[in-house]
């Protein structure tokens, strides 16, 4: 019998006890799902009846064409004909509108003879999802006038819609929680998981078995991280293809360094695992800490729900030390920036460094002894 | 008088009979051993007399009470103490009592005048703030007996309650157990062990839901033949069909 | 075998084991006999490697439980107090994994567990966590058995096991000593002290006597009668207050006295009986 065999059949040992618990399997699997389309839809997608006004100083047959294309989609309705542009910030203010469209005026005119007229959208981002979706139904509203307009005038025209996100111009938050679920998905199976599966043997005393028998205690530990890593390399394939297809949000940057990060994060959370199973006894104990220790932090100071930024000095600097912090500014780096592996060569490191200290501690604590 | 009075009772899940048809009479003050290899049936009939669960068919009376048709007087009239769960660890001796007490909606007053006296003549006054945790494992053990009788009910189920305690404690153990019958409670012992079962008053046992066995230790002796009731107990289990 | 010297362990302000010393020939059956919290399980655990000692030293198979643990694990059978298996494997899967543990294969040493697997073979392919206590335990002790163990360490195996399992469990180990097997058990029941070669009684982390137990119960120092009464309670209390009884207690339907002196006071069906292990610890302890 050589090592390898032993190493291997404690793999399936670790598999059999995932596969016959049905009910934590299927939550296992079943969370990110869940949890990526109930954000998804917290986050309204659906745009109907949104309030808009119009302020259209020219009132010329194009404007008139336009107004009536948006009146008629079921998505806006058009409450508001303010006179001056200044009223518009108070229709806003009061919430009344959550979009605007200003047209130039001689709008028709300048399409005619210039072939360029410009009109200008104004929209609430304080959803940022919502806003964009807004601008996305006006603009092709625009866009389908524009197209006929050219057909009816055989002239070359365009029409510039120009835009501007109102409270929230950097939109943030949109797209914010696919790596915030993914930091907590990750967080949770490794470091929940693999915790409770070492301490539940203690608890059993099955651990107490192995440590009196030659087996090396480093087998055991490892033989129980592999399986938990293939979990979350399936929720991480989940949730990928959950937020470009279901979602629409596409991995703009590389997949390659995103995949790459993912597995360090993994590392990093299996280790932390790990070395929750060494302090504790039960596995209550085991949940409880990395409920409190590890989920509450990834949720509140990770930026998932709140920005950073606001945040009293103490709590900034208490979420530097948060793994999950570093991993999702690099998944947004990455997958919604779409920047460079350059950009993100701080994360990459501080991750790294964070994997590398949290092994090294938790195989000094490991012990080959009971308590 | 009769504590318990059971005629036919029978106990039936699906196709599976769990208990056959079981009749007997416990005496007020009689302390009766209920003994039964795992899957006999000893739960199930047990189950029935605390009035949790409803008889199949056949009728049974506990501490006055009908069964089916009263099992919330049963409850408030029995008592239980198990080896695994009795008293709160984290709690301290008074307010476990309390607890236990308030439960069965002793009156306060009542509660801690009962309280003392318990605890003197247990040789525990001292202990009464004592967090149950760091209490000795007889001192438990006795504790929790005590407990189990405070709110005065006409009969305690015990299960194994001398487990794993020394001789000495245990004999004291029994000796609470004598006094609880003598002052007129009934009770009813579940145990594995057989060294246990010879102080009771009178010992049944039971094999695929039947009681095939029903007497003294020393009657039960001298029916099968043996030395003791361990040799009893497997002379009977070899009968045993089921194999849980 | 197994030789212990001033062995002490400590937990916060409890002494668990107060300088225990000891010896155990290669294939006896050395019984630890006391009851629940009296250090039998720390006891055991210091043998098997996985506690260490206060102070004191211990070796097994010739080997120091401290320098050398890593061969001792490889040649010692251990089974803790709850029976340690996979709930969520089956009997098979239990045997072989705890096979593959011990870099062999079930196979290999089918032979000496050939007995007590057989029993439960019928079962193989059902989880451990659905055999009854009887079963499991048959389980638990394949597994500690799959490499061939030199020395078994039992700790508490009857516990929570139904009497007749027990006996076949007694038998067992009968058999296993014939292999040459050396057994180290505890148990909280005096009853199964004659089954041993030799016992300690252990009280409080400390040992009352080491002996065999048909020496032991040849120690006894007073003649010991029996008496049965239909009143045994009444009885009790009578004869605690009597000036010329050394001891009464009750011992199953029966009460066991010792006078101070003899002749015996006369009292209806006194009988001279053979003192049990029971007998005998009830001495030490208040000897002690």
């Amino acid at each position: 019998m050589g090592k390898t065999q032993q190493f291997s059949a404690f793999i399936k040992k670790e598999f059999r006890h995932i596969f016959r618990d049905r009910r934590s399997m299927l939550i296992l699997l079943g969370m990110p799902i869940i949890q990526i389309i109930l954000f998804g839809f917290a986050i309204t997608t659906e745009v109907k009846n949104a309030q808009v006004a119009v302020f259209d100083p020219s009132n010329d047959i194009a404007t008139q064409r336009i107004i009536h294309r948006l009146h008629a989609s079921e998505y806006f309705h058009i409450a508001y004909y303010p006179n001056h542009p200044e009223d518009i910030n108070q229709l806003f203010q009061e919430g009344k509108i959550q979009l605007a469209i200003l047209f130039n005026d001689h709008f028709d005119q300048r399409l005619k003879h210039t072939g360029d007229a410009s009109v200008q959208l104004l929209a609430d981002a304080t959803d940022p999802n919502q806003a964009s979706i807004m601008v996305g139904y006006a603009s092709n509203i625009l866009a389908a006038f524009q197209q006929e307009w050219m057909q009816e005038c055989r002239i070359p025209l365009q029409i510039i819609p120009e835009i501007r996100m109102l409270y929230n111009p950097q939109m943030k938050g949109a797209y914010n929680f696919v790596p915030g679920v993914m930091g907590l998905i990750l967080m949770l199976i490794c470091a929940m998981m693999t915790s409770i599966a070492i301490v539940r043997e203690k608890e059993t005393g099955t651990m107490e078995v192995l440590l009196a028998s030659p087996i090396k205690p480093g087998y055991v530990i490892f033989s129980k991280v592999i399986p938990y890593f293939s979990l979350s390399v399936v929720n991480l394939i989940t949730i990928l293809l959950l937020s470009v297809f279901v979602l629409g949000v596409p991995v703009s940057g590389s997949l390659f360094w995103l995949v790459i990060v993912s597995f360090l994060f993994i590392t990093v959370a299996l280790s932390l695992g790990i070395l929750i199973s060494t302090i504790v006894r039960t596995q209550v104990a085991a949940m409880l800490i990395s409920g409190m220790a590890l989920m509450m932090p990834v949720m509140l100071l990770s930026g998932m729900i709140f920005p950073v930024e606001n945040m009293p000095l103490i709590l900034q600097g208490l979420s530097h030390i948060v793994p999950a912090k570093w991993f999702i500014l690099a998944v947004k780096k990455l997958m919604i920036e779409g920047l460079a592996l350059r950009f993100v060569l701080k994360e990459f490191a501080i991750l790294a460094l964070m994997a590398l200290l949290l092994i090294t501690v938790s195989l000094k604590k490991f012990k080959v002894r009971l308590s | 008088m009769n504590t318990i009075e059971v005629h036919e009772l029978t106990k039936k899940f699906g196709d599976f009979t769990a208990v056959d048809s079981i009749s007997f009479d416990v005496a007020t003050g009689e302390v009766l051993g209920f003994l039964g290899a795992n899957g006999a049936g000893k739960t199930t009939a047990m189950r029935m007399l605390c009035g949790l669960s409803k008889p199949s068919s056949g009728q049974g009376r506990v501490a006055g009470f009908d069964i089916v048709r009263q099992p919330e007087q049963i409850k408030k009239n029995i008592g239980y103490m198990s080896q695994k769960f009795s008293l709160y660890e984290d709690l301290k001796v008074w307010e476990n009592i309390r607890l236990f007490a308030g439960i069965y909606g002793m009156e306060n007053r009542l509660i801690a005048t009962k309280t003392d006296e318990m605890l003197h003549r247990l040789g525990f006054a001292s202990e009464k703030n004592t967090i149950v945790k760091t209490l000795p494992l007889g001192w438990k053990q006795k504790l929790a007996f005590s407990v189990s009788i405070f709110h005065e009910p006409k009969i305690v189920f015990l299960d194994e309650p001398t487990g794993g305690v020394d001789p000495i404690t245990r004999r004291q153990f029994w000796e609470l157990i004598y006094q609880a019958a003598h002052r007129g409670i009934t009770l009813f012992v579940t145990t594995h062990y057989m060294d246990e079962a010879e102080y009771c008053n009178r010992i049944s046992m039971m094999v695929d839901g039947r009681i095939e066995a029903l007497g003294t230790p020393k009657q039960l002796k001298q029916q099968f033949q043996a030395t003791s009731i361990d040799e009893v107990f497997r002379k009977l289990a070899r009968k045993a069909v089921r194999n849980e | 075998m197994i030789q212990v010297r001033q062995i002490s362990k400590n937990y916060k302000n409890v002494q668990a084991l107060k300088e225990l010393s000891f010896e155990v020939q290669a294939g006896e059956i050395f019984g630890i006999i006391g009851p629940d919290g009296a250090g039998k399980t720390s006891l055991f655990r210091i043998l098997a490697t996985l506690l260490l000692a206060d102070s004191g030293s211990a070796r097994v198979a010739n080997l120091d439980v401290v320098q050398d643990y890593k061969k001792i694990r490889s040649r010692i059978g251990y089974m803790p107090g709850r029976f340690s298996l996979y709930q969520d494997l089956s009997v098979i899967e239990n045997l072989e994994l705890f096979a593959t543990v011990f870099n062999t294969s079930v196979k290999e040493n089918y032979d000496l567990i050939k007995d007590i697997y057989c029993q439960i073979e019928p079962f193989k392919d059902r989880k451990a966590g659905k055999l009854s206590g009887g079963m499991k335990q048959k389980l638990a002790l394949s597994c500690a058995l799959i490499h061939k163990p030199t020395v078994l360490f039992l700790d508490e195996p009857t516990t929570g096991v139904d009497p007749v399992s027990r006996k076949e469990f007694w038998d067992m180990l009968r058999k296993l000593k014939q292999q040459g097997i050396t057994i180290l058990v505890s148990t909280p029941y005096m009853d199964e002290a004659s089954l041993c070669d030799r016992i300690a009684l252990i009280q409080n982390g400390q040992f009352l006597h080491i002996d065999s137990p048909q020496n032991m119960v040849k120690q006894f120092p007073k003649p010991l009668y029996a008496m049965e009464t239909i009143e045994n309670y009444k009885w009790l209390n009578t004869l605690k207050n009597d000036a010329r009884i050394a001891s009464v207690y009750i011992c199953g339907e029966k009460l066991h006295l010792t006078f101070k002196a003899d002749p015996a006071l006369h009292l209806p069906d006194l009988v001279p009986v053979a003192p049990t292990i029971e007998d005998c610890f009830i001495h030490l302890m208040q000897y002690n």
